[in-house]
């Protein structure tokens, strides 16, 4: 299924393409665009403004202006009580974030990958998913983990895992993967308010991507629910359902699909837990066909969920089994084309929704 | 010991360098024994020990405070005659609550072996004096976080013995509606933020609970915000990361929290000598840059003196404290443990050193009380405890439909209106709160 694949040219092509879908389909064509880094750095600073017990925290936030930048001039505009540098020791500081959220504080925690944070994972399962529990909802914890998860270019085994499965299967976390800017800004947003532990799965590679945001998405109000994924294409002959950075390679295919007549229905999950069921057991139920999509290790992943939830809600409804696209069964390679093999690529989507159909592939 | 009530024995001034006599006996400790194999070889011949500069296997029975402000107080108050520590009525009251932590403990004993509670109980007998010498200095605003070992800590704060008790049972009026246990007692009303099975876990949160101190202090401009957060744990976390990663950050941003070492010399059945390099824990502090002090836990009165200053130093705003308390649990590290590597004589020579008789004996000997009065105290503590027993064992279980609840403050997730509407869709949500 993700076996060798021949490489695509993607970059100006891909950023075309999507630029037309949302144009006709959604937008003004007079509507801005803002990268997805952009998107992240405004939200974060409308919502600290608006609440002065928001706070970041993490390795280079401040004077570094972050280390993918998103948190840039904030340090200038806050102060360093507000946005801290802090040493290298993901376990501390992010046990002293939760600590402060028990208080009432709303701290952001930036890790500089989600890698980072399996130092401190027995913090955000421990001490802040299960608190609200443990102690019959006495304290809350209102706290966002967030940071670039998944897959990047060439950065190797340890600094290329996705997360989702493992947050995503914890009872007492919100797990969030945007994918547009306006994802980014709207979910962030949510994100902040929230009472709850979020975990905000964001994606190295999406940050310098331009999306088109209309004026509702700029409103510094502007936030999206949390537990609702979005249709990004309308179709009727089978779904396809991805997250994060394989939103974007969906869409392509659905494009690729269109001209041999397959009409395919993208969703974008934009939250894996909790995960929007309903909205996807309605397409599969209206399209027959499913095909998941993630980047990461294929065993005990999103997708697995996916297929079972759909298996137990709408058996009746299915006309092909469901196709599993993954990442390869091993940790990321360096190699420049053993990476290419390890991540999914458009082709395996296009052949994947083609073995749906029962089309030759 | 008849002088463990007086003065400190001996005092030496806060310096970085280590003094002489502790090189040479950690030097002879290192080349006598090379590699620590087997517990058997390291049984600490505590009765004959004798001075500090015998081999650092024995622990110092002398009290060494590091802190110069501290040994300036000594000073003075030694000058002054007669100087008794506690007033009657702060004696009273380390009594009563020493006297209710023991109860507890060892009527949790019983309650076990009667198949009402079950799971993991670590019990606290043996460790009284650190807890109430350090809580009952508090204020219902400070914070104190602990470990699996948290049921005394909970009552020295104040949490009521009957929610306590029904937590243990797993009933639903525990203080967590039992829904937390025995190692996870939480209390929002008086602070207690847990209770963690990790060791290492809670100092991390504790010391964002001081960050929050500071926070409000000097971003929220609660001005007279001087809220202290204790943050009490053992010798064998002393040796896990996150401890030393929260010394450093406590110190780098000089957060108004105490670490309060309960150091028992067992983590199970590993001693503390032989999974420490350098057993000495309260050197681990001024390698940070705080003061570190080692006090005898096992008398309440001297615990109290370096927590009144602790407590004193964090409230100013000079920052952390580290505070190595050398103490003893009296039972095994859980009601599951057999407990069979500690050796009877250091049980012996702790169990006279118990806090309460230890604490009993003092006050009667300087006439601040009458015996009868401190049986009065036993008996209403021991009255309390049955209220909380015939309490908790006539209050109800969780209802079945408790099981999902609690998961989520907000379920719907910020977004989502209680309507079920989304707010993003609401024309009046963008006058909102937020703007730039």
């Amino acid at each position: 299924m993700w076996g060798i694949v021949r490489r695509r040219f993607i970059s100006n092509l891909r950023t075309q393409i999507q630029s037309v879908v949302y144009a006709s389909g959604f937008y003004s064509s007079s509507a801005k665009q803002m990268t997805v880094r952009d998107a992240l750095n405004s939200a974060l600073d409308e919502e600290m403004a608006a609440d002065p017990t928001v706070f970041l925290m993490g390795e280079e936030v401040g004077e570094y202006q972050g280390a993918y930048k998103i948190t840039r001039g904030l340090l200038d505009k806050y102060g360093p009580d507000r946005v801290l540098d802090t040493p290298i020791t993901e376990a501390g500081f992010t046990g002293i974030a939760v600590g402060a959220a028990y208080h009432g504080l709303k701290p952001v925690v930036e890790f500089m990958t989600i890698n980072f944070a399996m130092q401190a994972i027995d913090h955000i399962i421990n001490s802040a998913a299960k608190s609200n529990y443990m102690s019959a909802s006495q304290i809350s914890v209102p706290i966002v983990f967030r940071g670039p998860n998944g897959a990047a270019a060439g950065v190797g085994a340890q600094h290329s895992q996705c997360y989702a499965p493992w947050y995503g299967s914890c009872p007492g976390l919100k797990v969030l993967v945007p994918y547009s800017s306006e994802d980014a800004r709207g979910l962030l947003k949510a994100a902040i308010r929230d009472p709850d532990p979020v975990v905000f799965l964001e994606n190295e590679l999406l940050y310098g991507e331009s999306f088109p945001v209309s004026a509702a998405v700029l409103d510094s109000s502007f936030c999206l629910p949390i537990g609702k994924a979005k249709t990004e294409r309308e179709g009727k002959d089978v779904t396809i359902t991805a997250f994060s950075k394989m939103v974007g390679l969906a869409l392509e295919a659905a494009e690729i699909l269109e001209k041999d007549g397959i009409s395919a229905e993208v969703i974008n999950l934009r939250s894996i837990r909790p995960l929007d069921r309903a909205a996807i057991n309605t397409s599969v139920r209206k399209t027959n066909r499913l095909v998941t999509v993630e980047e990461g290790f294929p065993q005990h992943g999103v997708g697995a969920e996916i297929c079972t939830s759909v298996i137990e809600d709408s058996f009746e409804y299915l006309d092909a089994t469901i196709e599993r696209i993954a990442g390869a069964d091993v940790c990321m390679p360096y190699a420049a084309n053993l990476e290419r093999m390890a991540v999914p690529q458009v082709e395996d989507i296009v052949r994947a929704a083609k073995r749906t159909c029962y089309i030759s592939v | 010991m008849a002088s463990s009530f007086s003065t400190f024995n001996a005092i030496r001034p806060f310096n970085l360098n280590t003094p002489s006599h502790e090189n040479a006996s950690i030097s002879s400790f290192k080349t006598s024994l090379p590699f620590l194999g087997s517990t058997q070889e390291l049984r600490p011949n505590l009765l004959t020990c004798k001075s500090p500069s015998a081999s650092s296997s024995c622990r110092q029975s002398s009290i060494v405070a590091v802190s110069d402000v501290v040994k300036e107080k000594k000073v003075k108050s030694s000058s002054s005659s007669p100087n008794l520590l506690i007033t009657k009525q702060e004696g009273l009251v380390l009594y009563e609550d020493m006297v209710l932590g023991r109860s507890f403990e060892d009527m949790c004993a019983q309650m076990y072996y009667r198949g009402k509670m079950f799971g993991f109980v670590h019990l606290y007998n043996g460790q009284e004096a650190v807890s109430t010498g350090f809580i009952k200095l508090l204020k219902q605003e400070d914070s104190v976080v602990s470990t699996y070992r948290d049921h005394v800590h909970a009552l020295s704060k104040g949490v009521p013995a009957r929610a306590v008790m029904s937590e243990l049972f797993g009933k639903k009026t525990g203080c967590c509606r039992g829904q937390g246990g025995s190692m996870h007692m939480f209390s929002k009303e008086h602070n207690v933020l847990g209770g963690f099975a990790f060791i290492g876990e809670g100092i991390p949160v504790a010391t964002g609970a001081a960050f929050t101190s500071k926070y409000n202090r000097e971003v929220l401009k609660q001005a007279d915000c001087d809220h202290v957060t204790m943050a009490f744990f053992g010798d064998g976390t002393c040796n896990n990361g996150q401890f030393f990663e929260c010394l450093n950050m406590a110190a780098l941003w000089k957060l108004p929290i105490i670490f309060v070492v309960e150091n028992n010399l067992w983590a199970i059945g590993m001693s503390h000598l032989r999974a420490t390099s350098d057993p000495e824990i309260w050197k681990k502090g001024p390698a940070f840059g705080m003061p570190g002090i080692h006090v005898d836990g096992m008398d309440v009165l001297k615990v109290r003196e370096v927590a009144l200053e602790a407590v004193a130093r964090a409230r100013r705003g000079d920052g952390p404290t580290l505070v190595e308390c050398e103490t003893y649990r009296f039972r095994g590290h859980s009601l599951a443990d057999p407990d069979e590597l500690r050796d009877a004589a250091e049980k012996a020579h702790y169990a006279n050193r118990d806090p309460i008789t230890a604490l009993k004996k003092y006050m009667i000997e300087n006439k601040l009380v009458e015996e009868t009065e401190l049986k009065a105290i036993d008996k209403k503590i021991d009255e309390m405890l049955e209220d909380a027993v015939e309490f908790a064992e006539a209050s109800p279980f969780p209802d079945r439909s408790q099981l999902l609840e609690n998961v989520f403050a907000d379920p719907k997730g910020f977004g989502i209106a209680p309507d079920g509407s989304y707010r993003c869709e609401d024309p009046k949500f963008t006058q909102g709160t937020a703007h730039v």
